[in-house]
């Protein structure tokens, strides 16, 4: 019986279960609602819960370790002089094992016992039916595949058997617990309450995880190339080398990237914020509620455009553009028509992040500004005050921790962008102030060191780790000062 | 009161109040929130350095009417007003009035205390600045100094001028507020519920100070509560439904007063 077979009967049954429990509570209450603690749908949830959880863990369970079980039984089966060689060699038979196994079941009885009396050969007996044998097959492979055949088979009975029966049992128990005064709806809540502690804990464990294996990555790193050489370091130059030659040591200077990074990060924050700002206070103090339940939705179109498509509108229009203008700038003063601004530049992308930043900044600062009570702005206004004195000295200042918050949220977001400044502020990891002139983030970098077919076992690899756990903490640390400064602004006015 | 003849109290009452001139005008004022109509032709007006308190059950139109005053309806989408009020002779409708002038000389106290999350200092000090009615710091703080006191607060404020104002009590806050309406010396001032939100002890303080308040200003006071109406005001203003039931002499109104409704209203027996 397949796996999904089994788990598709599990809840039929628990189908079954379900309705079962909610009749035998119904004929208990005898035809009076309110003589049960819990309603029927919550004792008919109770016996469900009962006749699916547990066989569905012990499926989970058995799914695991079975295999594990059944490997090592065939691996015992192999002979002496394999298991001998030692680790890899064994592995590859069982692997070997594992393949004829499989061929096994699409030969006939009679070809079979040819290979057993050895009057066929087993790789082209296999290869005639599709399975492709890694070397020339060895006599005692056919006997572990067929153990493994069989035990591949009991296996799976016993594991039907066991897990509908644990699944009867189940419901078979709940249904005897079912009593009018039995609480039901508070077991219910429980399993409830466990389902969402589970979910909510895995989002938890698999940032664990990521940050576990970067960190352990990162350390690797460390041991080849100094944290000093690394955090201080002013010279990007990995030097690729050839695969397995080693010993090419490049220099790894973080210091050029996160430069780049901040600069860049700069500019796109000098573009986005008055902007978002501006059109943040238009949406919550000045537009109608119409022209904003449509205006809203359409400044948040942007924050959906993908950032790729950001990256080659600044790669085809924004940086053509930007260079043409300079070169006709400097004509007009200088009349050497030369662009100082090149098409891969800091502006480049500043401007264009930037663009891409507006919406989070806009709707972000919106919601904050909204969130200012209306008794504060009946206040000002009560008192003489114009609308724009009111925004500038009574609602922004309320709100301007709030504010802050969100643009420490957006910037975290332009430090961690990587799509727009490939295309648009070039790969070069140089350190310099001119903003016309190309340069590159830590993202692009990881990018780039990551791309193409590599080993994770030299620096040039490895430094993408440590390059990464960089930015997390960066982009971390900004994030957990903009939530506390959020936070704070919240209690204000609770 | 009781002591006297009816005819006798109307007499001097209308004596009492006859020599008191209007200080705003209300005429055939309605207001419509889009198509609902919230106000119907309420003729009503306001006499100088007088107290008047509009009462009713709620929904009936009392604080759309005191907002017409200053036009804080205005703020509202969707709201109308037709009919005309007048401040001192001047149309305050009239496009040609501004509105944020306007404001200025009707100032407004809500219903819930809404200091500025700013000093106390600065709550007082927020509508002289932006009317520009003080420049230098010894002005600041004279007319910081002076509406703290018309509003009775500044002896418990003087020490922590430079904290939050949103620090304070209920009471107290209400006072900040009541403060920072003065502090722009308009000539009304509008309360919509001033102690709803306050103790009785923090009401007893608002409520004497209305009473002194009156020498300088015009108020007008919007209160569910018939004793708060009784003891502060010298007129009343009885609203249902949106219409103006009765407006009558304060005394009057609560011991004899012309309209069954009124008298329904006062005794309890509905809203």
């Amino acid at each position: 019986m397949s796996t999904s077979l089994l788990l598709l009967l599990i809840v039929l049954i628990g189908f079954i279960s379900y309705f079962a429990g909610r009749a035998r509570s119904l004929a208990q209450a005898n035809g009076k609602l309110s003589n049960l603690h819990s309603l029927p749908g919550y004792h008919g949830s109770y016996v469900a819960i009962w006749a699916i959880l547990p066989a569905a863990l012990v499926l989970g369970a058995w799914l695991v370790a079975a295999p594990m079980y059944i490997d090592s039984s065939t691996r015992a089966t192999l002979p002496e002089a394999v298991q001998t060689q030692g680790g890899a060699t064994v592995e590859l038979a069982l692997g070997q094992v594992k393949s004829v196994a499989g061929g096994l079941k699409r030969l006939t009885t009679e070809e079979i016992s040819a290979l057993e009396s050895g009057s066929a050969n087993l790789r082209s007996t296999l290869a005639a039916k599709g399975v492709a044998l890694a070397g020339e097959g060895e006599p005692y492979m056919i006997t572990a595949a067929q153990h493994f055949n069989a035990m591949n088979a009991t296996n799976r009975w016993l594991m039907s058997a066991v897990v509908l029966l644990i699944a009867i049992a189940g419901g078979v128990y709940a249904i005897r617990n079912i009593a009018t005064r039995f609480r039901a709806r508070n077991q219910v809540e429980r399993v409830m309450l466990g389902s969402l502690i589970v979910a909510s804990s895995i989002a938890i464990l698999t940032t664990v995880g990521i940050v576990a294996s970067m960190l352990s990555e990162a350390g690797r790193f460390f041991t080849m190339v100094s944290p000093f050489e690394f955090f201080f370091g002013t010279v990007w130059d990995p030097r690729f080398a050839a695969a397995g030659s080693g010993g090419a040591s490049g220099q790894f200077g973080l210091i050029p990237l996160l430069a780049g990074t901040l600069y860049i990060a700069f500019v796109a924050m000098l573009f986005a914020v008055p902007i978002g700002l501006f059109a943040a206070i238009y949406m919550a103090e000045y537009a109608s509620p119409r022209l904003r339940s449509t205006a809203k939705p359409l400044l948040e179109v942007l924050a959906g455009i993908p950032t790729i498509v950001y990256g080659f509108f600044a790669l085809v229009t924004v940086g053509p553009f930007l260079r043409d203008i300079s070169a006709q700038l400097n004509g007009l003063v200088t009349g050497n028509y030369q662009n100082f601004i090149q098409a891969q530049s800091v502006v480049t992308a500043g401007i264009v992040m930037g663009i891409m930043l507006i919406p989070f900044v806009s709707s972000l600062s919106d919601d904050i500004i909204t969130q200012v009570p209306r008794a504060l702005r009946d206040g000002s206004l009560g008192l003489g005050a114009t609308r724009s004195e009111t925004v500038k000295k009574v609602i922004l200042p309320a709100a301007l921790p709030g504010i802050v918050g969100a643009l420490l949220l957006t910037a975290s977001r332009a430090v961690g962008e990587t799509m727009i400044v490939v295309l648009a502020a070039g790969v070069a990891a140089r350190m310099q102030i001119n903003p016309f002139e190309p340069m590159t983030t830590v993202t692009v970098k990881i990018v780039n060191q990551l791309t193409g077919d590599l080993e994770f076992t030299s620096p040039q690899t490895l430094v993408a780790f440590a390059l990464g756990i960089t930015l997390f903490v960066i982009t971390l640390g900004l994030n957990i000062y903009a939530l506390y400064i959020v936070r704070k602004y919240r209690e204000q006015y609770e | 009161m009781n002591i006297m003849s009816e005819a006798a109290v109307e007499k001097a009452l209308d004596q009492k109040m006859n020599t008191v001139p209007y200080k705003m005008i209300g005429k055939d004022v309605s207001v419509y929130y889009g198509e609902k109509r919230a106000l119907f032709d309420v003729n009503l007006n306001i006499r100088e350095n007088t107290v008047t308190a509009l009462i009713g059950p709620s929904g009936c139109g009392k604080s759309t009417f005191l907002r017409t005053l200053n036009r804080m309806n205005d703020t509202i989408e969707n709201c109308r007003v037709t009919g005309k009020i007048t401040l001192d002779e001047d149309d305050i409708y009239d496009p040609a009035i501004d509105v944020v002038e306007l404001r200025a000389r009707v100032g407004m106290v809500f219903q819930k205390p809404n200091p500025f999350p700013k000093s106390i200092f600065d709550n007082v000090a927020y509508g002289p600045r932006i009317h520009g009615l003080a420049r230098t710091k010894a002005e600041f703080d004279e007319v910081v100094e002076t509406s703290l006191h018309k509003a009775g607060l500044w002896n418990e404020v003087k020490d922590r001028l430079h904290e939050p104002g949103t620090g304070l009590s209920g009471g107290q806050q209400q006072r900040l507020c009541i403060a920072r309406a003065v502090a722009v010396s308009p000539e009304v001032i509008l309360m919509d519920e001033p102690c709803s939100a306050l103790d009785p002890i923090a009401t007893a303080k608002v409520e004497e100070l209305i009473h002194e308040l009156r020498t300088n200003f015009t108020i007008v006071i919007v209160t569910h509560s018939m004793q708060q109406a009784a003891r502060v005001s010298q007129r009343t203003a009885m609203f249902h439904l949106g219409n103006l039931v009765e407006e009558n002499d304060t005394d009057k109104m609560f011991t004899n007063p012309d309209d069954q409704r009124t008298q329904d209203y006062i005794m309890g027996r509905f809203g």
